[in-house]
């Protein structure tokens, strides 16, 4: 414990965005040695340069397949917000509704998305539509456990002390359940922000769409079909990119939220 | 001049636990007990005596299983009755201030409208200067200090205190001990105080009642005869001494009583 207090705070914090910067520019800067050196072709591998070249000249395609892949990542996630909180409460309201439907979340959690989605595209006319069901299936789970988790975790003593008072249940909600259940619904938001992008993605490999209104996952798959293997590799970089800022938004908000008084945020 | 009548009475109450299947654990038996208005009656035993059981059943928070509570100078309304945890129990992601204010909102009482009644609840208790504090950043007393202040912002006619205390170090202890009493005879409410410490139940009250365990009962109830205001210099008087050790003697039977 006492060695953690060496360095000071300001000089740890810099420490930590520095050393994974670091990791992945060594990560990097031996990926382009090894391409060099060895002449690795580039249809097997491609140096990071190449691939940051072919990220630059095909910007505008790949930027209008970036677009269309955050619409269908973040319009899931809110959709998945918005049906597990609503969910969640009313498994909090009435332990029947929780029976009957807690089971039909479980199913849903646990069949492989891979495996629906091409019944889901039969059956869905409209793609986009489709996409946004798969993406939200895989959402919308750690949304609805997390929150009906927090929602069940109050201070009892504080509920006793709003039966006490005589609260209303909206009043018990407003100022007891839902704070209290904020810290496990941001650690299911975190979650669900990953997996809706890994669901639009998914979904849209077994969709093998093509066309103008289509996302990053046809572009990878129309690069390996012509074998440019550069513009596969920009195409992926720039979902992992987007993977990371996800995260790193979530954390962000996570910190504004729950900084000033949840212990998960806290900094000693 | 005729007494004014009590403000609760206990009658025959007692509460059995998981009753529904078979006889059930005997939490409380058969408890008697007149509290009259400004009264400051303690409930001491070892745990497991039904103290709390009987706090909370007064609070409304549980259900007796048989007997009665009375209300002869009418029911408390829904602001009427201050309830102290054994934890401050504050609410972790409320401001010091949002936190006392939470029984005037749950009135329906605007923020504006609560501020004067809020900063002298935190006047009362010493915490004027924390008002925008989260809990987290205070001590243990300070948090029971707002607890205390939350209890009493709707000027309730009766404060029902769990254990207060009984977290805190001896000095923070004696000091709460202190205002808590500047508190009673200042807000005239009646306080129904739970705790272990013979020498804290000596000190408070005018009143106390001696429970037993197994089940929980009423030993005995000890009138503590000494004036008030009474302050620090009481704890050193052989007065004190007298009436401590009289209350252990009646504790010893208690805890005797069940084993």
């Amino acid at each position: 414990m006492a060695e953690r207090d060496v360095l000071p705070l300001v000089e740890r914090r810099w420490l930590r965005a520095a050393v994974p910067v670091l990791v992945f520019a060594a990560l990097f800067l031996g990926w382009e040695a090894v391409v060099r050196v060895y002449a690795v072709p580039s249809y097997i591998l491609p140096a990071p340069s190449l691939v940051l070249q072919t990220l630059w000249d095909n910007f505008g395609s790949l930027m209008a397949s970036w677009w269309f892949t955050i619409k269908i990542t973040f319009g899931a996630l809110l959709l998945a917000v918005l049906g597990g909180v609503l969910l969640a409460v009313l498994f909090a309201l009435s332990k029947w509704v929780e029976l009957s439907l807690f089971p039909l979340a479980v199913v849903l959690q646990v069949t492989p998305i891979v495996a629906i989605a091409p019944l889901i595209l039969i059956f869905i006319d409209s793609t986009t539509a489709a996409l946004l069901l798969c993406a939200w299936i895989v959402a919308f789970f750690p949304i609805l456990s997390n929150t009906a988790v927090g929602l069940r975790s109050a201070d009892l003593n504080l509920r006793d002390l709003f039966r006490l008072y005589r609260a209303s249940p909206w009043q018990t909600l407003r100022f007891l359940l839902v704070p209290s259940a904020m810290p496990y619904f941001i650690a299911g938001l975190k979650v669900a922000g990953g997996l809706s992008l890994i669901g639009a993605v998914v979904a849209e490999f077994t969709a093998g769409a093509a066309g103008k209104e289509t996302g990053l996952a046809s572009r990878i798959l129309e690069a390996s079909f012509r074998t440019e293997i550069p513009k596969m590799f920009a195409a992926l970089l720039l979902v992992s990119l987007t993977g990371i800022a996800i995260h790193l938004l979530f954390n962000l908000l996570a910190r504004l939220v729950l900084g000033g008084w949840h212990e998960s945020e806290s900094r000693r | 001049m005729g007494s004014p009548p009590p403000l609760l009475t206990l009658a025959h109450l007692e509460k059995r636990y998981g009753a529904k299947k078979g006889p059930g654990t005997l939490a409380l038996q058969d408890m008697l007990l007149e509290v009259g208005a400004h009264d400051f009656v303690s409930l001491l035993g070892p745990s497991g005596c039904g103290k709390s059981t009987a706090l909370k059943m007064i609070a409304g928070l549980l259900p007796p299983t048989a007997g009665r509570i009375d209300w002869p100078a009418g029911a408390p309304s829904a602001d009427g009755t201050g309830f102290v945890f054994q934890e401050p129990t504050l609410m972790p992601w409320a401001t010091v201030f949002d936190n006392v204010w939470l029984p005037l909102r749950l009135q329906g009482l605007a923020r504006d409208a609560a501020r004067g009644r809020i900063k002298a609840a935190l006047a009362g208790v010493g915490l004027e200067d924390f008002a925008e504090a989260m809990p987290r950043e205070l001590s243990g007393g300070m948090k029971m200090r707002v607890s205390i202040a939350r209890a009493l912002v709707t000027r309730p006619r009766l404060l029902l205190m769990d254990e207060p205390f009984g977290a805190l170090d001896e000095i923070t202890r004696g000091r709460l001990n202190d205002d808590t009493l500047a508190l009673w005879g200042e807000h005239g409410f009646t306080a129904i105080f739970v705790t272990h410490s013979v020498f804290e139940a000596v000190y408070l009250s005018r009143r106390i009642v001696v429970m037993a365990a197994r089940p929980g009962r009423v030993l005995a109830e000890i009138s503590i005869d000494e004036p008030y205001p009474r302050s620090a210099d009481f704890r050193h008087t052989a007065r004190y001494g007298a009436w401590c050790a009289e209350v252990s003697e009646a504790l010893s039977v208690a805890e005797a009583a069940h084993g």
